[in-house]
């Protein structure tokens, strides 16, 4: 190799350490002490604690479902919402894109506590519609109303998503279809969901993974009292009780291993996508 | 197709895209007419309105140092970032094209390991012996320079392919340009505004960032963000003219990145 391409090299190695220091480096450290624990040394105790646990699988499943419903409402409004998006006038359209990007920073923390305000004990919505008669009380810091909470965080990340998808679309398609008598039930049935089935497949499952490793709204909401699992991981390493790192890895490596299945299937759907949009 | 089947195809399109706006706007909404209700509890609609709470907020010594905190935090993880990405994006993409791939699947990480995880190891790492960070905003720096990472390699990535790198280095060079001026006197001011935008919006969400702030650092070096949650008992009028403020201060970025990307384009 060339002198210059060992100065090349060179400038990798800033870049190298820094992300080791902090990328690799904990990773590897939660990697290897899951499988760690105080009282046996290594082996799968950790998991095997976890497995036979109801509080520990209380957690696992509440992040499923939380994480799969908000995802799965997300992306319906927004594909209702991008479509609709295409189909009006290019002020509208432009307006409430931009909107929309700017809401998908609207999360975390503030967006717990606009909820409060609006959808809490005595939020204005709540109050509302008790004084309409149509529900007789919500609680926003339970399982549905975090499914809410997370679907409106979902919402700006979806239409972001799937508004270019639709480009795969082409309108002569549709016209086509329609001379050739289809009705419109038949085209997104046969041509329409098909063309963007990779899309929505791909988005669900970035959705998914957004929702699963949240934890600054439902620890902003709850205070950390409502049992899911970036909140027990991070309860057990910087809680005031009950401290325990190898635990802690352990319950990590479990989401970071769902995590990992959903960016694995998302790569596949995107080079599925590629084929598709040709 | 119709007229009228066209138009009632528009009306319900039109009132499909209000509707989404509206369910956007709504929690935004309710915050901002909290933040300037002087009372509003167990009724649909405030008492009266007032300002009160924001030149609370603007007068806090702790609310200031916080923004303070965030912003010193968050600009110096960029510079950092930049520091260590561009020369990585030229090397990569001069040098070596080979490594995108391993690039790409490296980015992958910070989506892969969220913060929460990260965090235990991190803990464990650097909170005590030669290395000993936690507590400090030096952390911090670095946590966010692997969450801006994956956004900024790609849109760089995007730029540098938009210029044609490896034409405008050899032009340069024939020119008898060397390549450290090659790179800085040709290539960087050719990717100038691609990185404003870059930059812009990696601050947006950075200012965001809570999990790293809270769980590393917390109070012993407070951002905006952990300010916030620990305002939770206080009034709820302060703490929504806190979120209305942060929100409006990230508003004005996103629209300034929109506005450069959109004269880019044109």
């Amino acid at each position: 190799m060339s002198r210059g391409k060992w100065l090349a090299l060179l400038c990798l190695v800033p870049f190298a350490v820094f992300f080791i220091v902090f990328q690799i480096a904990p990773l590897v450290w939660v990697l290897i002490h899951s499988v760690q624990s105080e009282e046996s040394g290594w082996g799968l105790a950790n998991f095997i604690k976890i497995f036979n646990s109801k509080f520990y699988l209380q957690a696992i499943q509440h992040s499923l479902e939380i994480s799969f419903w908000s995802s799965l409402f997300g992306i319906v409004i927004a594909v209702l919402g991008s479509y609709s998006l295409r189909k009006v006038d290019s002020r509208l359209r432009n307006f409430v894109n931009a909107f929309a990007n700017m809401t998908s920073n609207f999360s975390g923390v503030p967006l717990a506590f606009a909820f409060i305000i609006l959808l809490g004990f005595n939020g204005s919505i709540t109050i509302m519609l008790k004084q309409a008669g149509i529900i007789q009380d919500f609680n926003l810091y339970s399982k549905t109303g975090l499914i809410i909470l997370y679907t409106y965080f979902q919402i700006p990340l979806g239409v972001l998503l799937l508004y270019p998808a639709f480009d795969a679309l082409r309108e002569d398609w549709r016209e086509s279809a329609s001379l050739l008598g289809a009705n419109s039930w038949q085209f997104w049935r046969h041509i329409g969901l098909p063309v963007l089935t990779p899309a929505l497949l791909g988005t669900f499952v970035i959705l998914l993974a957004n929702a699963l490793g949240a934890y600054a709204t439902v620890y902003a909401l709850t205070t950390g009292n409502f049992n899911v699992l970036p909140i027990r991981i991070a309860a057990m390493v910087s809680g005031d009780i009950s401290l325990d790192p190898n635990m802690a890895s352990a319950l990590a490596v479990i989401l970071v291993g769902l995590m990992t299945l959903v960016t694995l299937v998302h790569q596949w759907l995107l080079k599925r996508s590629y084929h598709v949009a040709r | 197709m119709s007229r009228v089947e066209s138009t009632s195809a528009s009306v319900y399109h039109r009132s499909v895209v209000w509707l989404l706006f509206l369910i956007l706007l709504l929690p935004l909404l309710g915050t901002l007419v909290y933040s300037i209700a002087s009372s509003w509890s167990a009724t649909i609609l405030p008492s009266g309105f007032t300002f009160k709470w924001y030149s609370q907020l603007w007068s806090d010594p702790r609310f200031l140092a916080a923004f303070g905190q965030s912003l010193l935090v968050c600009v110096a993880a960029l510079v950092l970032s930049v520091i260590l990405i561009l020369p990585l994006l030229f090397v990569v993409h001069y040098h070596f094209p080979k490594l995108d791939a391993l690039m790409n699947i490296l980015i992958l990480l910070p989506f892969a390991v969220p913060p929460v995880v990260s965090s235990v190891g991190l803990l464990q790492l650097y909170g005590s012996g030669p290395l000993q960070m936690v507590g400090t905003p030096w952390i911090l720096i670095g946590c966010y320079f692997t969450v801006a990472l994956p956004f900024m390699y790609r849109a760089i990535t995007n730029n540098l392919q938009a210029i044609n790198l490896r034409d405008l280095m050899d032009s340069a060079q024939l020119l008898g340009a060397s390549t450290w001026q090659a790179a800085f006197l040709v290539v960087l001011p050719n990717l100038r505004k691609g990185l404003m935008v870059a930059l812009l919006l990696s601050f947006s969400f950075l200012f965001g960032e809570f999990v790293f702030a809270n769980i590393l650092v917390g109070t012993r070096y407070e951002t905006l963000q952990v300010f916030l949650n620990n305002m939770r008992n206080s009034s709820g009028h302060f703490t929504s003219a806190l979120v209305i403020s942060y929100f409006l201060f990230v508003l004005v970025l996103t629209w300034v990145a929109t506005f450069l990307n959109k004269d880019k384009s044109q």
